[in-house]
């Protein structure tokens, strides 16, 4: 069984008057607990790619299997749910809302969700706690080193326990050693069975993981998977 | 997501942004505090001029000679066309109707009156005992007129209170002989100071009996007759028999105009609460100029945080999640502005209180909760093209934006 299936998905963008083939022919499959790192140039669709599968963007054709389900023909509504509960992302620019503390900021998803407070509560001091953010929980994004903003990031997007990360460069906005840490986090969620999709431009992180895709003009070049 | 906590977020929101969010609370409070302020200036004219109106008494119904209004051509006027007096009689005559308490002739005249030396021109008013209790006067020396049954016309006077301090000074006037006419007449009695009614002040009035006065004239007509019904529900009833009594005495030809107290005041009513709430709708242009201003914040803001929207989406919320979250807001600024308005318009009010004292400048509820909602109403109005606008914004590129 695999957690995520493409096939066949295209995605062509309107760039003015000329056509951009941003994803073309894409087959792809994932296992549940997979580490896998996208890689590949600027504008090569690694990013485009990572939408897909977050279910932020459509392809034009081809189908999407989540957890053998077919995402692709779901209502918007439908796909902001399966956000909600099986997707968590990490981007390059952290993405906290600015006037929001940090415990504010990691119990969005849970308020979102609907949640009720004291359960909301319990759940984020213990994914404070676990990513040692506790005597931050009242900080403002602002008052945060940039290792600290991604590792509340980071909780944010676990706190709903997801099947799958997404993290679009996680490390870009971060020096060698913090960067290292916040990477060691997420191999650490990893060997507790989330599946973790890296797209990087670092040819160090991404050779840390288990396997390889490496993008060139919307296909994927090379498969470390398919062996 | 819940409800408290849409309300929580909105909140954050807008406490964000205090100086943006603090204008457009200025605004809609503004908006609010005008009709406020400008209803409670045409409620207030409407209770003062009815509560001019009341002093006078309000279960009056007033007999005045002659027709005001036309009934089409009728043969009759061809023949007789001078219309009859009002007399004395047609007055005792009036007190037997049913419904009807006291009835109040009254003839009116300038003269002069003469004490000690001292001459001035006066407004004399000839009527009844009854006099005093239908116009709600009050004595501050001796009696009123006796009661005159017979018509003979006793030869006293009571007198207003600036007459009495002008004549007499302070001296006691009570018993003293005055000329007036070419009469001498006794003073029983002086007003109090500060009475009003019918156009005209009670100070400088002189007080006679009406056959007195008919004979001091030379006269035998009234110029109105006053008749006070039991209750304010008769007057309608008594109003119909008056006039059904005086044309029969009249040789069946109505010749007299009947008006109510009632009528009078009602007409004053209508016109200046029409006046009222047409001011309150000028004023509420005031609140749409507030609600587009509640557009252009929100229109700001969905720009400023376009990538907290997609991540908001990123996080798994709804289309409508977004927009009501931001209705939310709209909704929220403007019942704080609206709020903010009505204290601010009340205490306009109370500064006019207490400047003229005389006037009663009261909000009406009504303007209170219609400026409420037309704030609250324009706020979610506009608001809701910046929410959908929100809601609409595709996640990517939303996300792509710092």
């Amino acid at each position: 069984m695999s957690l995520i299936e493409l096939s066949g998905i295209e995605r062509t963008f309107l760039l003015g008057d000329s056509e951009v083939h941003a994803l073309r022919s894409i087959n792809l499959s994932i296992t549940p607990g997979e580490y896998v790192a996208v890689m590949g140039p600027s504008g090569s669709g690694k990013s485009t790619l990572l939408n897909l599968l977050g279910l932020l963007d459509r392809p034009d054709a081809g189908t999407y299997h989540l957890e053998d389900r077919d995402v692709t023909t779901l209502t918007p509504d439908e796909q902001a749910r399966v956000r909600s509960e099986r997707i968590g992302f990490v981007f390059q620019s952290f993405h906290l809302v600015p006037r929001l503390t940090a415990a504010a900021n990691v119990e969005l998803p849970l308020m979102l969700a609907g949640i009720v407070p004291a359960e909301r509560t319990k759940r984020v001091s213990q994914a404070l706690k676990d990513y040692g953010l506790t005597d931050r929980a009242h900080h403002r994004p602002e008052q945060l080193s940039g290792g600290q903003r991604q590792r509340v990031a980071i909780a944010r997007a676990t706190v709903m326990h997801p099947a799958v990360i997404l993290a679009d460069e996680p490390t870009g906005n971060l020096d060698r050693a913090t960067g290292e840490d916040v990477v060691t986090l997420l191999e650490g969620l990893n060997a507790q069975g989330v599946t973790l999709i890296v797209v990087t431009h670092d040819q160090t992180l991404g050779a840390r993981a288990r396997r390889q895709l490496v993008m060139e003009d919307g296909a994927i070049a090379r498969d470390s998977g398919k062996g | 997501m819940r409800l408290s906590d849409s309300l929580r977020y909105a909140r954050d929101a807008a406490s964000g942004t205090p100086l943006r969010t603090g204008l457009l609370m200025l605004s809609m409070a503004i908006g609010v505090a005008a009709v406020v302020v400008l209803t409670a200036l045409g409620d207030g004219a409407r209770r003062y001029v009815v509560g001019e109106f009341s002093a006078i008494g309000s279960n009056l119904v007033i007999v005045l000679p002659g027709r005001s209004e036309t009934r089409g051509f009728n043969p009759a006027n061809l023949i007789t066309s001078t219309p009859r007096d009002l007399t004395v009689e047609d007055a005792a005559a009036l007190l037997r109707i049913p419904g009807v308490e006291k009835v109040t002739p009254i003839v009116i005249g300038t003269t002069e009156i003469n004490a000690g030396g001292k001459l001035r021109e006066s407004m004399l008013v000839g009527t009844n005992a009854d006099f005093i209790k239908v116009r709600h006067l009050k004595l501050a020396l001796g009696r009123f007129l006796t009661r005159d049954d017979l018509g003979h016309g006793s030869a006293e006077v009571v007198l207003g209170a600036l007459i009495r301090e002008e004549l007499f000074g302070t001296e006691n006037p009570l018993g003293k002989t005055v000329r007036i006419g070419g009469r001498r007449l006794r003073v029983v009695g002086v007003l109090t100071e500060g009475g009003q009614g019918m156009g005209m002040t009670t100070d400088e009035l002189l007080i006679i009996p009406v056959a007195t006065a008919q004979a001091m004239f030379n006269t035998n007509t009234l110029f109105r007759i006053l008749i006070e019904a039991h209750s304010r529900e008769q007057i309608g009833d008594v109003k119909a028999r008056v006039l059904k009594l005086i044309t029969q005495r009249h040789e069946g030809e109505e010749d007299v105009t009947v008006i109510t107290q009632d009528a009078v005041l009602q007409t004053f009513d209508k016109i200046l609460s029409v006046l009222t709430l047409g001011v309150a709708g000028i004023a509420a242009v005031s609140l749409a100029v507030a609600g587009i201003l509640v557009m252009n914040v929100m229109l700001v803001s969905v720009t400023q945080r376009t990538a907290e929207i997609g991540l908001l989406k990123a996080l798994g919320a709804t289309a409508a999640t977004i927009r009501n979250t931001f209705l939310l807001e709209a909704g929220l600024l403007s019942l704080l502005g609206a709020f903010a308005g009505i204290a601010l318009g009340h205490l306009g009010a109370a500064i006019l209180r207490h400047f003229y004292p005389a006037f009663p400048a009261y909000p009406p509820n009504w303007a209170v909760l219609a400026g409420l909602g037309t704030a609250l109403a324009a706020g979610l109005i506009f608001g809701v093209m910046p929410a959908r606008r929100a809601a609409r914004l595709d996640a990517v590129q939303a996300l792509s934006r710092r």
